[in-house]
């Protein structure tokens, strides 16, 4: 075992699977001599070559499509587009293309991409580099979407996403890149050393895609959350001196319907927490899912947690941040409601 | 007066009523273009997207530096590829207008590109095609009742039902998906070459765009790519003229040709006569070859006319002269290599008929054994509940689930002796 950040245990990932399998190929911007704007892909070129770690032109789309290419080529591309807030250009890519390959030649032609993109705010990136796309993402069909919230599943999570046979986009929260944040910015930082999930084995490990976990267990409430928002909640429930259950989603779709729902019936009241913005947001489908199979277990209406329906503003970071703050406030709505 | 800016809204050169007018079309006498090393550099070269290569002149002779020097035995068969590609067109639309498909798109007039690069090519050479390339899948070899089934979601459908009639792939033959969405597979096919080179192969790739859609950003992404990577791929813009009811003028071809974008990006571009079989076979065979020594990509601009309807969902006599095809300069490519192949004494007009009429024959068994296998409203049929398949390499729980539902409301419909829901909605 060796102690991990989460963008030390996601090179490892790659290192591990470029080493593995001669198939694997890395591309994006900025990720092969320098090793990328967050270290992520960091001496890979230098160990591997610059035909396995590519640096591509500034065109999201064009990354995407070769990666395509490359995948119905035999290859196993794991693309990253430098923050998900550049997803956009290769979106049709993503959606007409990467997520239907499989499906319009009835299995005859695949392409297995990874793409991964750096999310979520907390770092002054303003609205074009703090953005949670996962909901826009998880709508379509054909493609996984994961985020991990440490570094154990990220490295984990990674390995699965580049093995499996089906394309996968890996958002990256990376607020907690270096250390698990709870919400708060005014204290120092902490790094990932002193979390138990920042124990990671140095060589070959899965964490499965489809799987999500219970990272508290408690008897009054469930919170659902993923990415970042897993710490802040935690902190919240301290602060609080609440019971509650805390589910990391971790994969987005496909969802484990059975954990999530599992946890509802039990406690019988629920919390839904994510950074993204709340209107047709990614917990709105955790919401529903819970009323459809929990709704005679429920004792109180599911309240969500989510970023304001505004763009991420640079000035006003941690009014928009859902902080702390207002997870304990729903969770003590939740919880008051006879 | 002060100056002012006005807005350029390009018109073509002839509307429904008036006289057809191509005069805007540059066009080199056959035999006039130098035919440079396939080594060259491409800025030196930067005249070859200027002139058209042409090989055949009026006099059916192949003339000048670029004649393929093509055996007849080969002509013949190109020749009997446009035609096949021609008569399963004219048969497929004819089939849609009674109604037996819901769709369909002809490559009438462009059959040229198609069959001479697709026999250009290596079979290994990976295609990825619009929707306007049927040939390649004549000239491979694809049987047509399998393209038949495609066109009718049959059970023999290799789409499974799951695509609109001629989005077409053959994994076998190397023929990539048809995707139905414009442009995205050429910088896909940058991508298939560049992991083609990463691993060392000798295959390459090619790729078709219209010059309609060659507006798209994908098309700059494969540019892009196709330069910095120098891929071993050849990036073809089948200029057609119209875009449905758009001319050239709207994709940017008023101001430059299309094969002048290559030499902007560092790639060779060449404009060739697409309706010249022996032109668009040798400037193909170049390419490749080029591609093939580590040269890297090339742009052919292949100046040709869309004879039909964009689709069977479309009517140009809206918005073009209805004979505008009469007046096109570079005439038919069937007619050409036809009288070509008269001229050397290869072939006649007597065996030309005789070539249509079996021609017509196999077209016709082959849709009575596709019609075999399924119709839109008779005969077997594809069981819906495939539809929950191939999403994903393994089903996940969320469509497991939907499969039931759905397996549940058919099994209760038929107990109630309603009818299932077709499988096909009938499109106009």
């Amino acid at each position: 075992m060796a102690r991990m950040n989460m963008v030390q245990a996601l090179n490892s990932a790659m290192d591990v699977m470029l080493g593995r399998d001669p198939r694997v190929v890395i591309l994006g911007e900025d990720v092969g001599y320098f090793g990328g704007v967050f270290r992520v892909t960091d001496g890979l070129q230098r160990k591997y070559g610059e035909s396995r770690v590519l640096d591509t032109p500034i065109a999201e789309g064009g990354i995407i499509a070769a990666a395509i290419g490359m995948g119905a080529n035999g290859l196993k591309p794991v693309a990253e587009i430098q923050f998900a807030d550049y997803i956009y250009p290769g979106f049709d890519q993503v959606v007409s293309e990467l997520a239907r390959l499989r499906y319009r030649s009835a299995g005859a032609f695949r392409a297995p991409v990874t793409i991964r993109a750096p999310s979520g705010g907390g770092i002054r990136g303003g609205q074009t580099h703090s953005q949670s796309p996962e909901a826009i993402f998880a709508h379509v069909c054909g493609i996984k979407v994961v985020m991990p919230s440490n570094p154990y599943d990220a490295k984990g999570l990674l390995i699965s996403s580049i093995e499996g046979e089906d394309p996968v986009v890996f958002f990256e929260p990376k607020r907690i890149y270096n250390g698990p944040f709870d919400g708060d910015p005014h204290k120092p930082a902490v790094p990932w050393s002193a979390h138990p999930r920042g124990e990671v084995p140095e060589g070959y490990y899965t964490v499965p895609i489809g799987r999500a976990e219970v990272v508290r267990t408690g008897s009054e409430v469930t919170v659902l959350t993923y990415g970042t928002m897993v710490h802040v909640a935690e902190a919240a429930v301290r602060g609080l001196g609440v019971d509650a259950e805390i589910v990391d989603v971790r994969s987005m779709s496909p969802l484990d319907v059975d954990t999530l729902c599992g946890s509802v019936c039990k406690t019988g009241r629920c919390v839904v927490v994510h950074e993204a913005t709340r209107f047709s947001g990614y917990g709105a489908e955790l919401v529903a899912t819970v009323q459809e199979e929990c709704f005679w277990n429920l004792e109180a209406p599911i309240k969500r947690v989510a970023g304001w329906d505004t763009p991420y503003p640079h000035a006003f970071e941690w009014d928009y941040f859902p902080g702390q703050a207002r997870v304990a406030a729903a969770l003590r709505e939740v919880l008051e409601t006879a | 007066m002060s100056p002012r800016s006005r807005l350029h809204v390009p018109s073509p050169p002839a509307r429904p009523g008036q006289e057809p007018d191509f005069s805007y079309v540059q066009i080199s006498p056959a035999g006039a273009v130098n035919r440079p090393d396939v080594t060259a550099a491409a800025r030196d070269i930067e005249s070859l997207s200027l002139e058209l290569v042409r090989v055949l002149g009026d006099d059916h002779r192949a003339i000048g530096a670029w004649n393929p020097h093509l055996e007849p035995a080969e002509l013949q068969v190109g020749l009997r590829h446009m035609l096949l590609t021609r008569l399963f067109d004219d048969r497929m639309q004819r089939i849609q207008r009674q109604g037996r498909i819901s769709f369909y798109i002809k490559s009438t007039g462009e059959e040229a590109v198609a069959v001479a690069q697709g026999m250009a090519l290596q079979p290994g050479d990976m295609l990825f095609p619009s929707y306007r390339q049927q040939g390649l899948h004549i000239v491979r070899g694809h049987n047509l009742v399998d393209l038949m089934c495609q066109c009718l979601s049959n059970t023999r459908d290799m789409c499974k039902g799951r695509q609109l009639p001629i989005m077409y792939h053959w994994a076998e033959g190397n023929i990539f998906s048809i995707s139905g969405n414009l442009a995205t597979q050429f910088p896909q096919a940058v991508g298939w070459a560049m992991a083609a080179a990463i691993k060392g192969e000798d295959r390459i790739a090619a790729s078709w765009i219209g010059e309609g859609s060659s507006a798209e950003a994908d098309f700059h992404y494969a540019m892009t790519f196709a330069a910095v990577y120098q891929a071993p791929v050849i990036l073809n813009l089948v200029n057609n003229q119209w875009a449905i009811s758009t001319f050239q003028g709207f994709a940017g071809g008023e101001h430059r040709t299309f094969a002048q974008r290559g030499p902007g990006y560092g790639i060779p571009g060449i404009r060739v006569d697409g309706n010249d079989f022996l032109a668009v076979y040798a400037v193909t065979q170049w390419a490749a070859q080029r591609a093939r020594q580590s040269g890297g990509p090339t742009l052919i601009e292949h100046v040709t006319y869309r004879a039909a309807a964009h689709s069977t969902s479309d009517d140009p006599a809206r918005y073009r002269p209805k004979d505008e095809w009469r007046a096109w300069p570079l005439g038919d490519p069937v007619t050409r290599l036809k009288d070509h192949l008269i001229a050397l004494g290869e072939w006649s007009e007597e065996r030309h008929q005789e070539l249509q009429q079996q021609l017509d024959a196999y077209v016709t068994a082959c849709w009575k054994e596709a019609e075999s296998y399924g119709t839109l409203t008779s005969g077997p049929s594809l069981d819906p509940l495939t539809m929950f398949e191939d999403v994903f390499k393994d089903m996940p729980p969320n469509l497991a689930r939907e499969r039931e539902e759905l397996a549940a409301l058919r099994t209760a419909a038929a107990a109630d002796g309603r009818p299932a829901a077709p499988s096909v909605a009938q499109k106009g």
